[in-house]
């Protein structure tokens, strides 16, 4: 066991852990929760209005 | 009492911190583009280095990168990841005190580089000239944006961390580990420093600083600003958001391995000069991700492109981005770097990332924010967008173009030798030979910061109380 061993293991980890990555991201279990946060810029209108209202308010 | 309640009950968003930073955005863009054109001009015309030290091209340049990284960008930067981070979590921020303290601390910065580079106090490391006190006061106000960047992530009301977040926070961390292991140094008064490390260990660890404040600052920052105003100025979620995860993770795995490729044939070891320049291959993968995820938004309204300047400089400045994230890893090749290195090209590929990319999407964002900041409709004239998109990307190809030639024309000569072995052209053929690529340069430049102008003016309508915005042409852009 020398240097060249763990280069050659941080290769496969680095390998295995994107292809498991790529899984996790792509899997149907996750499809909702992923669809859900896409939706988030358009969640709040209603806080930003009440701001702008406020600000207008205060001059 | 009741006031507190209300406010508890319906509570609103930090807008203030935001717009300050918005404003100082332009404000600084037009101080450090200028500052651009004027060393531009000196390098096409070297007489204008006049007597006059302060003013000479080696004390303006630092000058120059600094205002248009960290406080145009830096300030772009703040204003948007302030703004997106209370949106998309739909919470205020976590201490109104802390982030007006972000704001001045940062203003102080600029100013203080501002004063001490002309004055040639500098630790010559490039990108992190600043003398250590100023690094200090960097590292303090850095950590406070942390603090309510992190904090603000904590109080959200909503189950998911919005992707423009996660770039946004590992931008955060990335620069604050970069900039305090790059800046550690002895100092031996108070406006002078010696670096800790030494040698081929400082040439690497800054350069580890430099393609990292690359990757993290003008990359990452920017791709957080990508991943909330295109879906928003579309008025559609991002094309993958799966895409955008796998994208993350891969950016922020690769690019901090990618900086030895600023060192080749250095007396940095081969393997970490090989090291680098795979990693910086690889990249062009996660990089061109994102940029297709970005631009695949758009599919299904790809019209809105022929009437909203505002969508055309975002989905340009992602084109810009892919280009040059094709052009890096090609550079970063060993045998390519050995014509390009040290020539103008080098100077042409950060631009068309800078202005191209960094500068173009902050100002899309910038005309997308100040409306809302400011309580209007939208901004006062759409055709001076529309006039300075135009400005923007002429200015752009100009300077790039320019620069390739210069670079690539620069390369060959330097390696030209007689059938004797000696040099077939001096230096200073080079450099001559360069003059016409210099004068483009500074008029593609001028035009770029002729654009800043426009925005200003734009920028200054659209605050004023009393003023509405012209009506929106319908055949603008319609070209």
């Amino acid at each position: 066991m020398d240097i060249n061993d763990l280069r050659g293991l941080s290769t496969a980890f680095l390998l295995v852990a994107f292809i498991g990555l790529c899984i996790w991201a792509y899997s149907k279990n996750r499809s909702k929760a992923f669809d859900e946060a896409a939706q988030l810029p358009f969640a709040d209108d209603e806080m930003n209005e009440r701001t702008r209202q406020e600000e207008s308010r205060n001059g | 009492m009741s006031e507190l309640n209300h406010a508890l009950e319906h509570p609103t968003y930090n807008y203030k911190v935001v717009r300050q930073f918005a404003i100082m955005t332009v404000v600084w863009g037009i101080v450090g583009m200028l500052v651009g054109v004027l060393i531009a001009a000196q390098l096409a015309w070297p007489a204008l280095n006049t007597e006059l030290q302060y003013l000479h091209f080696g004390r303006l340049r630092p000058l120059h990168t600094n205002a248009v990284i960290f406080a145009f960008g830096g300030s772009a930067l703040f204003a948007t990841s302030y703004y997106i981070v209370q949106r998309t979590c739909q919470a205020r921020l976590i201490s109104d005190k802390l982030a007006a303290f972000t704001f001045w601390g940062w203003q102080l910065v600029i100013v203080s580089a501002a004063i001490t580079l002309p004055l040639g106090l500098t630790t010559s490391k490039e990108y992190a000239e600043l003398e250590w006190p100023i690094d200090i006061l960097i590292a303090v106000v850095w950590v406070s944006y942390a603090l309510v960047f992190f904090g603000t992530i904590m109080k959200r009301k909503t189950p998911h961390i919005y992707v423009a977040n996660w770039f946004l926070g590992a931008f955060i961390i990335a620069v604050a580990v970069l900039h305090i292991i790059n800046s550690m140094a002895i100092p031996v008064s108070m406006t002078k420093s010696y670096s800790a490390y030494a040698g081929t260990v400082d040439a690497m660890v800054q350069w580890w600083y430099g393609h990292n404040a690359v990757g993290f600052f003008l990359t990452a920052g920017f791709l957080g600003m990508m991943y909330y105003f295109v879906p928003k100025q579309a008025g559609r979620p991002v094309y993958s958001y799966r895409l955008s995860i796998v994208h993350f993770w891969a950016l922020v795995a690769v690019y901090i391995w990618a900086g030895p490729h600023h060192l080749h044939y250095t007396a940095l070891p081969d393997w970490a000069q090989s090291l680098g320049m795979v990693m910086s291959i690889i990249l062009l993968a996660p990089s061109w991700g994102g940029m297709i995820n970005g631009m695949m938004t758009l599919s299904g309204a790809w019209d809105k492109l022929r009437t909203d300047p505002i969508l055309r400089f975002l989905v340009v400045s992602l084109s810009f981005y892919g280009m040059s994230t094709f052009e890096g890893p090609m550079m970063s090749i060993r045998t390519v770097n050995a014509l390009s290195h040290y020539t103008d090209w080098t100077i042409g590929h950060v631009h068309s990332g800078a202005l191209g990319w960094v500068a173009m999407i902050s100002i899309g964002a910038i005309y997308h924010l100040i409306p809302i900041l400011f309580g209007k409709e939208r901004m006062y004239s759409i055709s001076l967008i529309n006039a300075h998109f135009w400005m923007s990307t002429i200015g752009t190809v100009l300077y790039i173009a320019s620069m390739w030639v210069n670079g690539i024309m620069q390369g060959l000569m330097w390696r030209a030798y007689n059938q004797d072995g000696t040099l077939t052209y001096t230096f200073v053929e080079s450099v001559a030979a360069s003059y016409p690529g210099y004068v483009v340069r500074v008029i593609g430049g001028a035009i770029f910061f002729s654009g800043m102008l426009l925005m200003a003016y734009n920028i200054f309508m659209t605050t004023r109380k009393d003023v509405q915005p012209q009506p929106a042409p319908a055949a603008v852009g319609a070209v």
